[in-house]
């Protein structure tokens, strides 16, 4: 083995400040991507896939509101069942990095602690936009044709990165709590109903009513009636106050998710687990 | 010069089955260059006490300092001097060895070309250069603790926490992880460590605290700790156990605390006096008894724990 110098009290090399440091961390995540590609390419279809099987399977079969065809109606829902999914992959990779002693590795250097969840939000969410690009492209070659300007546009994304950041901190928040990886693959399970019990693919009015009111609080539907309204298509007529306000519901729900959910994840963090 | 760990009376207790579990009052004390060893079973507070001096957790009594600085007000400055080597390998599975040295080194403020040659240097230096460029979650579990400890040491630390390096290994990767050790230790670097294993605390620490339930039971060199529990031993191996039933009489002439092991072919009785061994030989040779093996040695690490704690290794979730 090769000797090195003798350890001194020598002064510190100065560690990165937060933002350099939380993008240090996201590019780690950002590299994991390449030699996973297969796995991370299943994860940004996936919406597609989904997407595909409801215009062959059911798309002749599901009635559509107003005059929009079925694809200008089921993509705005699908884009919010898009971020939905990335639930799943912010859950793992939290617990991945919690179970497996990185987070520990991290949390004993002198860089702020902020960044190292900073740095799996910013990836995250890079990752979302790579699955809704993906996801656009593929519905405007099925015929998709929005009706929407620059900025009911921009509306619209900010929305959706709104819902996918609510959601981060509940996927760390679950993910950084975890004894295994798992231990938390339940999350995949859970998803499928929460996209579901929406007014993603279903009226809400076919619904018995107690349902039809949670699906149109769901902020699922939430984020996909607003996103209809923006990009033009036509939503179910509406149950409750939450159908009636979808715009309002689709920034009150991710800030109120956010403030539930950014300090549990942020103490759970601090304290290393539960 | 500052020692390079010092702590006072330092403990956190949680609630668990039948009152408090956690660490209670440990102070610790250690110069630089030496090798600490906290040994104990599982639930003993090993972890905890680490954890606590590497800033991962606040303790909830007493104080420290880590080369030199204080751990509560001062934790930033004590992070940019230690180590930590956990119980895994604390890396990123899904990338390669040299991905991982790079990312931590950039983490630890070098730049992007020192980065680059701390990895290329550390990969070689622990033997990692086939498997540089292949993910890490393909590796055995010897590369990989190789490769976090290569990850503790990007930036050389003052103070190294190693918490059971050697669970799962081995006893070829083991002795390899030892002498990576040895190394840091001749080149300055102060390592605490836990483990379970009395060989390791044995092999490489220059002081050993035994721990058990969250109180420290003894501390000193690891011959102090066995100079505590008594005398060196006899042990006389028979071919047979029948032998061994044979000779027994005879020996507890010797000293009438001759008892056969638990394997039942063996023969052990305290050495109190300096000539107990001689005794031991000749009172087989009277009795035209031939032993396979006669060892005069002194009580292994696991008799002094089993005499010290007055029980067996607790089986605990450790805290």
């Amino acid at each position: 083995m090769t000797t090195t110098a003798p350890v001194t009290t020598a002064p510190a090399i100065a560690a990165p400040r937060l933002l350099a440091a939380s993008w240090i961390i996201a590019r780690r995540s950002i590299s994991s991507w390449r030699q996973q590609l297969g796995a991370m390419a299943t994860g940004w279809l996936f919406p597609i896939f989904v997407t595909l099987l409801f215009l062959g399977l059911f798309g002749g079969a599901l009635d559509v509101p107003g005059d929009s065809t079925y694809v200008d109606f089921l993509i705005p829902g699908m884009f919010a069942v898009t971020m939905l999914f990335g639930l799943e992959s912010t859950t793992l990779s939290a617990a991945a990095d919690a179970t497996r002693g990185l987070n520990d590795r991290l949390r004993s250097y002198p860089i702020n602690g902020a960044a190292i969840v900073l740095g799996r939000a910013t990836a995250d969410l890079i990752s979302s936009l790579i699955s809704l690009t993906l996801m656009a492209a593929f519905a405007l070659a099925m015929g998709w044709r929005p009706v929407v300007g620059v900025a009911g546009a921009i509306l619209a994304l900010m929305l959706l990165l709104a819902l996918r950041f609510a959601l981060l901190w509940i996927g760390i928040f679950v993910g950084y709590g975890a004894r295994s990886v798992e231990s938390v693959a339940y999350i995949q399970i859970v998803t499928w109903p929460i996209a579901f019990l929406s007014s993603v693919f279903v009226n809400p009015a076919t619904m018995p009513d107690w349902l039809g009111t949670l699906a149109e609080l769901n902020p699922i539907s939430a984020t996909a009636t607003a996103l209809r309204d923006l990009l033009g298509a036509t939503s179910w007529p509406t149950q409750s106050f939450a159908g009636d306000q979808a715009v309002a519901m689709a920034a009150f729900w991710p800030l109120l998710l956010t403030a539930v959910y950014l300090p549990l994840a942020a103490r759970r963090f601090r304290k290393g687990g539960k | 010069m500052t020692r390079a760990i010092e702590a006072e009376q330092v403990g956190k207790l949680y609630a668990g089955k039948g009152g408090e579990v956690g660490l209670h009052d440990l102070s610790l004390q250690a110069e630089q260059g030496q090798v600490l060893a906290l040994l104990g079973p599982n639930g003993a507070g090993k972890t905890t006490a680490v954890r606590g001096l590497a800033t991962l957790l606040s303790f909830d009594r007493g104080t420290a300092r880590v080369a030199g600085y204080d751990l509560g007000r001062e934790a930033q400055r004590v992070r940019e001097r230690i180590g930590l080597v956990g119980q895994y390998a604390a890396v990123d599975e899904q990338l390669t060895a040299v991905q991982n040295l790079r990312f931590l080194g950039r983490l630890r403020g070098l730049g992007r070309a020192a980065s680059a040659a701390r990895a290329e240097v550390l990969i070689e230096q622990f033997g990692l250069i086939a498997a540089a460029n292949r993910a890490v979650s393909g590796y055995s579990g010897g590369m990989r603790r190789r490769l976090d400890l290569a990850a503790s040491l990007i930036v050389t630390p003052q103070v190294l926490f190693v918490d059971e390096p050697t669970t799962g290994l081995d006893p070829a990767a083991r002795r390899d992880l030892w002498e990576a050790l040895r190394e840091l230790v001749r080149q300055g670097t102060t390592i605490l460590l836990t483990t379970q294993y009395l060989e390791e605390a044995d092999e490489l620490a220059d002081k050993i605290v035994l721990l058990a339930r969250g109180k420290v039971v003894a501390e000193g060199t690891s011959d102090d700790l066995k100079a505590m529990v008594g005398p060196p031993i006899v042990q006389i191996r028979f071919a047979a156990a029948d032998d061994a039933d044979t000779a027994l009489p005879a020996l507890a002439r010797v000293d009438a605390r001759a008892r056969l092991d638990s394997s039942g072919s063996m023969v052990i009785l305290p050495a109190t006096a300096p000539e107990a061994l001689a005794r031991s030989v000749d009172a087989l040779t009277v009795a035209g008894l031939a032993a396979i093996e006669v060892t005069l040695r002194k009580p292994t690490l696991d008799e002094v724990f089993l005499t010290l704690t007055g029980d067996g290794p607790a089986t605990e979730e450790a805290a």
